[in-house]
């Protein structure tokens, strides 16, 4: 019985540490909110495991007394009451103190950070895809793929257009929910330079699954020389077959949806393009931003993203070969 | 305390059979509003949803075994896992509960019937329909896709401008209702219908727990009643209650949803864990130790679980001051909690276990139970949610609640009362192979959940990509489910066998001490020949020269062919009137058949068709209030 227990703690416990490693891991956090969480859930895990091989050998020692089965007794009985109210009353009630005491202190933390980080990003949920806007930048418009400088806080300005969504990068902070009509702020700090996967965590429609984002932290300088680029309109296409790709940019719905800043097409139904080419993934996550795959979605985005709320283009092949090249001139 | 069969004339015990008899015949079969009848067909009625739920589940984790599958596409994974929360909680939990509830109850309190059979037989076809309503959206094309929660705006009239959300709202509410109905009659039931002598310290842990999962009920169901007319109205007259751009507000949703939403966790959970006490005593050969601790912690259990709501919120955004005191409340249900696995252990511990399958189920309950348990008080706090909220982790948490704390304690007790419900025994080493092929292929179905909720897997995804590290723990989550429906196939058969050839059980198989074993099984309609007397909690296990109240009892003669019940008082269970009950009649399948037709009228917008229909239901309630039962004082 010792052994079984013994050997159940372990594989949870490795189990549970295989959790702990691996790329965008909550368990694996880079910044203070996920780090103080992760804390969090260390002291719970330990704790709950003490409290389940507690129960579990119990129940194993009762199960292997052996005994004949004879007549039943009906009085109820009063031995056992101490461990019901030693273990089942007194045990549960210190645990439950313990971690309701220092799950406010966590929490208390994070949100005094919150607010603070001088720095603000206004995140805007679309189905199935996020606005990104630079509340101290104007014009710094993006789409999926938030950066931000390295060690210090950024509050995100979370906010929905259409249905309820929900912000969830692991490896930074908890998740946070995306309300219309409403503005929730989010702190997020990364420590180090890096991409960090996030996702929409509250269902919100076919697309929901393929909901996607990216976080890349820089240093700082790298940053702001970032966000000067992103507050600048599309630099005008050099390229022959890009200028073409500008125009049939125009002459198509693209513009109907979509903006490019520099350009008249100025919509905000679709994410901002104006430096699409700067950016990692295309269709809210669901691709890296490879010529091939930015091929394959502007042919026919509903094949690989069944559902979202762009209409396949028809394009003969050299206005897509010139739209191509067009979308990677916006650098 | 003993029964008294055959103590009696045989005329006196013609007038009785043929006073409870039900014709044999299609009609007489629809008309019939005996309780055990009922509670039959709820029990199969919601195991065959628990089928078809299991089914979704699998094509879900079957689209789910690796990255990029197309199985299902997007869309019908939504459609499969708003119909697989949808039918667990509403068409099968719930109903087998109170199925349950129906049958046992009055057997095991000692009375002939429940209070109100024609509202009893009218629940059950408000829940057919409802059931058959809501499935019914398959064939229009139009399912519903917005999670058994159905947040608006997503499930509003902007997002689903189709009749899927409609088929929700409207299925759901008729289930609603029903659940209402059973309370009703199972409150009043237990309060003024227990056999002479049956004091409050001797009624049944379980009819203890279907008396406060019941007034739950009555508490927890209207406001979800209330919000899905609300949301209804939006839909179909265009108010404004959760239009933001209008001055609604979305989030009043989530909590009139929640309020309604977390009771439910444990308006499942508390008769379901007084299913496992009650099972105790029969395989430990003991009480089970510190009843009244454990009748208080039930009713604890309920009152607590009305301040939980908030933590289904935590991410939505909410003042930290309300959801602090949230955290608390969710934590501080552990300890009526832990009261109730702890009296399990030890009554295990004070007796001599008997190693049948229902054993299994107890130790399973426990075993998975107490892990959901632990991961609940996790989630309980608000910052640890802000992670796993919404991710793979709470599906893994609930479904080791729900299955550990309501699953596993069903198949259990229909295991311990199949003999009673069918006068024949199930197989026992079919039974135990079921039982190990459902608690190994659950616990690798969900375990592995927990360390994708960890690795960033939100819910309600139908696919994801590869290369996050979430394969391997998606295939083997696959696998266990396609165990744990191998174990679900067995214990069918094990079902479906023994039916009519399982081995002759016998009044009384397991020697259990509560009274419902103590008439025959299957038992006879009007349940006891005469109303027993009840001097202790276990009655068929006291000494029978013990007791003083020797062969006769209550009612042991009939006037003429009445349906006729004991009313006792409320604490001390003292008989104090007679009252007779209607009998089998075909209003209430007509009153339920009328509202499903006003329904439609409103699913299609016809005025004619709903004023058809109403018109209908206002006439089989006069057709039904015509001729009601007389009470008698005595």
């Amino acid at each position: 019985m010792r052994h079984r227990a013994a050997r159940l703690a372990a594989v949870t416990a490795a189990l549970a540490g295989l959790a702990a490693c691996g790329d965008g891991s909550a368990l694996a956090p880079k910044g203070p909110d996920a780090r103080e969480i992760a804390g969090l859930w260390w002291l719970m895990f330990w704790l709950g495991l003490a409290v389940y091989v507690f129960v579990v050998a119990l129940l194993f020692v009762v199960l292997r007394k052996r005994g004949k089965v004879d007549e039943p007794v009906p009085a109820t009985p009063r031995e056992g009451r101490g461990l019901i109210w030693g273990a089942g009353v007194g045990m549960t009630t210190v645990i439950i103190v313990v971690l309701v005491l220092v799950s406010y202190v966590v929490g208390g933390r994070i949100y005094d950070r919150r607010g603070t980080g001088g720095l603000r990003v206004e995140v805007v949920g679309y189905k199935f895809w996020w606005e990104v806007r630079y509340l101290d930048r104007p014009g710094a418009i993006t789409a999926n793929e938030i950066h931000i400088p390295t060690g210090r806080p950024v509050d995100l300005v979370l906010t929905s257009r259409d249905v309820i969504h929900s912000f969830w990068v692991p490896e930074l902070a908890g998740k946070l929910d995306l309300v219309p009509g409403v503005r929730h702020v989010l702190s997020i700090q990364a420590d180090r330079p890096g991409e960090f996967r996030g996702a929409c965590a509250e269902y919100c429609g076919v697309q929901h699954a393929n909901m996607l984002l990216l976080v890349v932290a820089q240093p700082p300088d790298e940053f702001e020389a970032w966000l000067d680029r992103q507050a600048q309109p599309r630099q005008a296409p050099a390229d022959p077959l890009a200028q073409r790709g500008e125009e049939v940019f125009l002459r198509t719905p693209c513009g109907a949806c979509h903006r490019v800043r520099g350009t008249p097409a100025d919509a905000d139904v679709g994410p901002d393009l104006t430096h699409f080419a700067t950016r990692r993934t295309l269709g809210a996550g669901v691709r890296p931003n490879t010529r091939g795959h930015l091929g394959g979605w502007l042919s026919d985005p509903q094949a690989i993203k069944p559902g979202n709320l762009m209409p396949p283009t028809k394009l003969a092949p050299d206005e897509l070969l010139a739209l191509l090249a067009y979308m990677e001139s916006l650098t | 305390m003993t029964t008294t069969e055959d103590a009696r004339p045989d005329a006196a015990r013609a007038r009785l059979v043929e006073a409870w008899s039900t014709k044999p015949g299609f009609i007489n079969w629809l008309s019939n509003v005996n309780h055990k009848a009922i509670g039959f067909r709820f029990i199969i009625t919601s195991f065959i949803f628990l089928l078809i739920g299991g089914v979704q589940a699998l094509l879900m984790r079957t689209q789910l075994m690796g990255p990029d599958l197309d199985v299902l596409g997007p869309d019908a994974y939504n459609e499969a896992f708003t119909l697989h929360g949808t039918t667990m909680m509403f068409l099968f939990a719930v109903p087998m509960l109170e199925g349950l509830g129906m049958y046992l109850v009055p057997l095991m309190i000692g009375t002939r019937d429940l209070p109100f059979p024609r509202l009893n037989a009218f629940g059950y076809w408000l829940y057919l329909f409802a059931g058959i309503f809501l499935y019914w959206s398959l064939f229009t094309g139009s399912v519903p896709d917005g999670g058994w929660f159905n947040y608006p705006p997503l499930a509003g009239p902007e997002f689903r401008p189709d009749s899927s959300i409609d088929f929700w709202l409207l299925g759901v509410t008729m289930t609603e209702v029903v659940g209402i109905v059973g309370a009703l009659e199972l409150v009043v039931c237990i309060a003024r219908h227990r056999a002479p002598g049956m004091t409050l310290s001797r009624i049944p842990v379980f009819a203890w727990g279907v008396l406060v999962s019941s007034v739950m009920i009555l508490f927890a169901f209207p406001p979800l009643v209330a919000g899905s007319l609300m949301l209804e109205l939006d839909r179909k007259i265009g108010t404004h209650f959760y239009n933001p751009a209008a001055g609604g507000d979305p989030i009043l949703w989530q909590h009139l949803f929640w309020i309604f939403g977390h009771p439910e966790v444990y308006i499942m959970l508390i008769p379901a864990v007084a299913l496992i006490a009650s099972m105790l005593p029969a395989v430990t050969r003991r009480g089970i130790v510190a009843y009244p601790l454990v009748v208080v912690s039930l009713v604890a259990i309920g009152f607590i679980s009305f301040g939980l709501w908030v933590h289904h919120m935590f991410a939505a955004g909410l003042p930290a001051l309300a959801m602090a005191f949230f955290t608390a409340a969710s934590m501080a249900i552990a300890i009526p909690s832990g009261v109730q696995i702890f009296s399990l252990i030890a009554t295990m511990w004070r007796g001599k276990l008997v190693w049948n399958t229902v054993l299994l189920y107890v130790v399973g309950f426990v075993l998975v139970f107490v892990l959901g348990g632990i991961t609940g008080v996790m989630v309980a706090s608000v910052a640890f949610d802000w992670q796993v909220h919404d991710t793979f982790f709470v599906v893994a948490h609930f479904h080791y609640v729900l299955i550990g704390g309501v699953v596993l304690p069903i198949l259990g007790a229909l295991h311990y009362w199949f003999p009673k419900l069918t006068g024949r025994l199930l197989d026992e080493r079919l039974g135990k192979i079921a039982f190990w092929l459902i608690f190994g292929g659950m616990n690798l179905t969900f375990f592995p959940q927990h360390i994708l909720g960890f690795l960033g897997m939100p819910r309600r995804v139908y696919t994801f990509q590869s290369g996050l590290g979430w394969d391997f723990y998606n295939l083997l989550s696959t696998l266990g489910a396609y165990a744990t429906a191998a174990g679900f196939l067995v214990y069918s058969a094990n079902m479906a066998i023994n039916w009519s050839r399982g081995r002759p059980a016998g009044d009384n198989p397991w020697d259990a001490p509560t009274l419902e074993w103590a008439t025959a099984s299957p038992p006879p309609a009007y349940n006891f020949a005469a109303i027993p007397t009840v001097d202790s909690l276990y009655p068929l296990w006291e000494p029978k020269e013990a007791s003083p109240h020797g062969q006769a009892g209550l009612l042991d003669d009939v006037e003429g062919q009445r349906r006729e019940i004991v009313g006792s008082t409320i604490l001390d269970a003292e008989a104090i009137e007679i009252l007779e009950l209607p009998g089998n009649t075909l209003w209430p399948l007509v009153a339920a058949s009328a509202i499903v037709l006003f329904l439609f009228g409103v699913m299609i917008d016809s005025m004619i068709v709903g004023a058809v229909g109403l018109a209908t239901v206002v006439g089989s309630l006069l057709g039904w209030l015509w001729t009601g039962p007389e009470w008698r004082h005595e």
